[in-house]
């Protein structure tokens, strides 16, 4: 099993572990990533995820092959949200499940290392003071 | 010349005021195209740590460009 989706609806997070169940796997590891509510010294209220879903998916269904043949894993899986989020809302998942857990382990560390990395995502932070801004940006735009 | 649409994304498309624009460039590349759109849009910056992509495949800013083409830029991502 191997499958990577983008969603704007909350991510039902057992129905996604069943995906992965396999008869010759004895371990599964699932990396959640939640909205926090703060960053670098400012306090986050909500997040907004843009997504551009055709490349997103494309490049996260590679880096799920890549994984598959780096560590030998039999399934892995990942959905990321888009839209806005609240605080607790969980904003990307991934599952893999190995016969043995140090490949899972490894496979689920690096599936989402990349993801981080390589796809076309983007997050706007809006914060208590009323301002908001696009994460790791800074030299995108002149200030107005 | 060239005929390209360049698509905006996220703090690009907040930068400049336009998700897409059909354009004649001699740009070689999609990193002399940005700088040329970064001269028409005042609040255009920088692409270092950005991504591009050509045609919905992602590339590399130094890629050649063909007629027809769209290139999607990309600000730093941060997914997760």
């Amino acid at each position: 099993m191997k499958s990577f989706e983008i969603t704007s609806e909350p991510i039902d997070l057992s129905a996604f572990r069943r995906r992965l169940l396999d008869n010759a796997c004895g371990a599964y590891v699932q990396f959640d990533g939640w909205v926090r509510d703060h960053n670098e010294g400012q306090e986050v209220l909500r997040l907004e995820y843009e997504v551009y879903t055709p490349l997103a998916v494309k490049e996260g269904l590679i880096i799920i092959d890549e994984a598959i043949e780096k560590f030998g894993i039999r399934n892995a899986c990942g959905i990321h949200r888009g839209g806005l989020l609240e605080l607790t809302d969980v904003a990307v998942v991934v599952g893999v499940s190995s016969p043995h857990r140090a490949a899972a382990f490894d496979a689920c560390r690096y599936i989402i290392d990349e993801v981080k990395q390589r796809l076309p995502i983007w997050k706007k932070e809006y914060y208590a003071s009323g301002e908001a801004e696009w994460v790791n940006c800074q030299h995108c735009a002149h200030p107005m | 010349m060239n005929q390209v649409s360049v698509r905006y994304f996220a703090a690009f498309r907040e930068a400049t005021g336009i998700e897409i624009e059909q354009l004649q460039t001699t740009a070689y590349s999609p990193a002399e195209l940005f700088i040329e759109c970064a001269a028409r849009h005042d609040r255009l910056q920088s692409f270092s740590r950005a991504l591009v992509a050509i045609n919905d495949e992602m590339t590399d800013w130094d890629a050649p460009i063909e007629d027809g083409d769209e290139v999607l830029f990309f600000p730093p991502v941060a997914g997760g």
